[in-house]
């Protein structure tokens, strides 16, 4: 049984959508276009001198290994912060679902970091990792091991990782939790009683059954991965050293608001416009119909 | 009553706005934080008081360039301000922008004001001068990286504390604080602006053709000359001995100076007031190393730090309170007093003279050696200034390949190579933006 408003009024409807449109145009929309149109003009920081050249902006960048490195380092670090931040959310949704005493208390705390905002994470990681103050640092010198994310770029690529991760965690955790509570208790115990153990039971029972909720986070992970970790790299690596942690939306970010190339910038922004599209319509044909809300 | 408060309001509003009116007001847009911000206050309240015509308001923007992408977002609204503090990378980006600016020089003819640029010290002025000589933006806070040495740390390693003076000199006595046990023995503050500009001004060799980019848009690097390659090599082996240790793309290295953890450092002058008021130990404020085998060196170190544009469209009134407003930041009690109480070099030349008059050289060891680096010798089209369009993604490019040196993950020549062909090709896209 499907529920139905049908509105009488022929304007009410589009009355009441109104402000929404409104907001959507202004802030969305109306800058897609204009990064769309600038993309196609080499223009001086000010805006004086602007110049129609066609695809110049997307053959520059076709041209530039660094930019198709950022794609690589875009993957890498996509692919790194989604399967970790999964993995270790699910194994910690995994384990609070068993907890009898204090369940609250652990959820609460593995809830937590989501109410950070990226910029802070970064900072606190930034200088628990410092190279010259940070504590870790401190007892991984100790330890005898080289740690120097100002040169290594492998250990600023971890460095992010973990903030980035950290910070996604209890999203990713919240949504196994209740897809873990919604697994009916007597197929789990069915399998009990025909004595599967459990590492068994999971991987044959909970985790198939989980895979909806799976599949909808890695999505949601990796838009996150490539959209929302700018302030994490921001106030760490700023995209360095050697580019080694310079994702895509943090190249746009840079070459248009601090180098002033708003063409190049722009045409960067376009080709991330059309990954977003992708992957959100990869997200509606595949997954919409196989999560359970 | 209540439409007796509305007129009494205003009423006020009115007189209020009145008394404002008769005062012209100027917007400074500046990049200046912490007890630098209190110094521009004090700067912007001395002029208010010194006269009563002009009011200028200093507002912090945010660093360098957050500040620059306000302004350029502001002048597109068409509401920019009066003068905006610019960093020196961002000159070339400020001086095309032809419409957007009003050069100094001409702002000073127009409004006849009494302007000479000789009276400015020549090394920091070339940095903000055109190919004829005129000046287009008002030099402001100006500094130059020097060699910084800890003299208890030297002494403790068996050697006697003076300085090294050149990179030969320079390898013997970080291999002897190393020996000592020295956990870092000498790290950098800047490594694009310390080891290819002015590693490149200080030997006399281009960093690009066209004197620099100062005599044309149409220029190309030159830094991947084999003096170039084998300077980063240098630097390269000596991280790899445990010599050099790497910190960053800003000045990360001060405070592993100060804290005693590094033993030298090379950085920006404007470093000396921290050092000086952090560092429990005795240092020296010393040149930079050169190499001695290269012809010419030294020759005179360049500048970091940032000047004063006027921007356009504003009214004559307005712009007469600009000029007068540098006529005062350039008054040599100003100038002086900005040099010794920021640490920046003064920007006149009269200023310096005072300043070496009352003693204070004497007084305070360290605090000449920047104004006398840039002074060291008459400047050259290889050392009077660089000006390369889109330069805060070109310096970007020198660090990330310097990086990948000291990283060991690539020799010296491929990544000089390299910053050239990708800094040329930033070159090619500002030359094509700006054509006009």
């Amino acid at each position: 049984m499907e529920k139905r408003v049908v509105f009488r009024s022929a304007w009410l409807p589009y009355a009441l959508l109104a402000p929404q449109i409104a907001v959507t145009i202004v802030f969305f929309f109306w800058p897609a276009a204009q990064a769309f149109w600038y993309s196609f003009q080499i223009q001086d920081a000010f805006g004086i001198n602007k110049e129609f050249v066609g695809l110049r902006n997307f053959a520059d960048l076709i041209h530039d290994s660094n930019y198709l490195a950022s794609f690589q380092t875009t993957a890498i670090f996509s692919l790194l912060v989604a399967g970790s931040g999964i993995a270790i959310s699910l194994a910690l949704a995994a384990m609070a679902d068993r907890v009898l005493r204090g369940a609250l208390a652990y959820k609460t705390l593995l809830i937590w970091p989501y109410a950070v905002a990226p910029a802070v994470a970064g900072v606190l990681w930034a200088f628990l990792f410092a190279p010259s103050i940070g504590i870790v640092t401190y007892v991984i010198k100790k330890a005898g091991y080289n740690w120097d994310w100002v040169l290594q770029g492998d250990q600023a690529m971890l460095l992010v990782v973990m903030a980035a991760t950290w910070k996604q965690i209890s999203y990713n955790f919240l949504f196994f939790l209740a897809g873990l509570q919604s697994i009916p208790r007597s197929l789990v115990e069915a399998a009990a009683i025909d004595g599967a153990g459990p590492a068994r039971r999971f991987w044959t029972i909970v985790f198939p059954l989980l895979s909806p909720t799976t599949f909808f986070l890695l999505v949601v992970n990796i838009v996150y991965a490539f959209f929302d970790t700018f302030g994490v790299i921001d106030s760490t690596t700023q995209g360095g050293p050697a580019g080694a942690t310079q994702i895509l939306v943090y190249k746009v970010y840079y070459d248009g608001v601090k180098a002033g190339d708003l063409g190049g910038s722009s045409a960067q922004s376009v080709i991330l416009m059309l990954i977003v599209i992708a992957l959100t319509v990869a997200q509606f044909r595949f997954i919409e119909r196989k999560v359970q809300y | 009553m209540r439409t007796k408060i509305r007129v009494g309001v205003l009423a006020g509003a009115v007189l209020l706005s009145g008394t404002a009116g008769a005062q012209t007001e100027i917007q400074w847009w500046h990049s200046m934080q912490g007890a630098l911000n209190d110094k521009v206050n004090e700067l912007a309240n001395g002029f208010n008081a010194s006269q009563k015509e002009y009011k200028v308001v200093a507002i912090f923007k945010g660093q360098y360039p957050e500040s620059m992408t306000a302004a350029i977002a502001a002048f597109r609204a068409g509401n920019a301000p009066h003068i905006l503090q610019v960093f020196e990378v961002g000159t070339a980006t400020m001086m095309s922008a032809k419409g957007a600016i009003k050069p100094v020089y001409e702002l000073m003819k127009e409004a006849g004001e009494p302007f000479d640029a000789k009276n400015y010290l020549p090394a920091v002025a070339g940095y903000y001068t055109d190919s004829k000589g005129n000046m287009l933006s008002l030099p402001f806070n100006s500094s130059t990286p020097v060699f910084y040495v800890n003299k208890d740390a030297l002494k403790k390693a068996g050697l006697d504390g003076t300085a090294p003076k050149t990179w030969k000199e320079f390898a013997v006595v970080a291999g002897k604080l190393k020996a000592a046990g020295q956990q870092c023995v000498y790290s950098t503050g800047w490594p694009a602006w310390v080891h290819v500009e002015n590693f490149s001004a200080w030997h006399n060799l281009p960093i690009g053709t066209r004197e620099n980019g100062i005599a044309g848009t149409d220029t190309e690097f030159k830094i991947n000359s084999p003096q170039h390659v084998r300077h980063v090599q240098m630097l390269a082996d000596f991280a790899k001995k445990g010599l050099f240790t790497y910190s960053g793309r800003k000045n990360e290295a001060e405070a592993r100076f100060f804290s005693g953890e590094c033993a030298m450092l090379t950085s920006s002058s404007g470093a000396q007031a921290n050092i000086r008021r952090n560092a429990k130990f005795d240092f020296s404020v010393n040149f930079l190393p050169y190499h001695d085998d290269i012809k010419g060196a030294p020759q005179n170190s360049i500048i970091g730090g940032a000047s004063l544009w006027v921007m356009t469209g504003k009214k004559p009134a307005e712009y007469r309170g600009v000029t007068k407003f540098f006529s005062y930041l350039s008054s040599t009690s100003v100038q002086v007093d900005w040099h010794k109480s920021t640490g920046y070099v003064p920007i006149t030349n009269a200023a310096y003279e005072v300043t070496k008059k009352d003693g204070y050289y004497e007084k305070v060891p360290g605090a000449d050696i920047a104004v006398r680096q840039l002074a060291n010798k008459a400047p050259t089209p290889n050392s009077k200034g660089l000006r390369f369009g889109n330069y805060v993604q070109g310096r970007e490019v020198i660090e990330e390949e310097m990086e990948g040196v000291f990283a060991g993950k690539k020799d010296a020549k491929a990544a000089m190579d390299a910053a050239v062909r990708r800094g040329n090709e930033i070159l090619k896209k500002f030359q094509a933006a700006n054509k006009s």
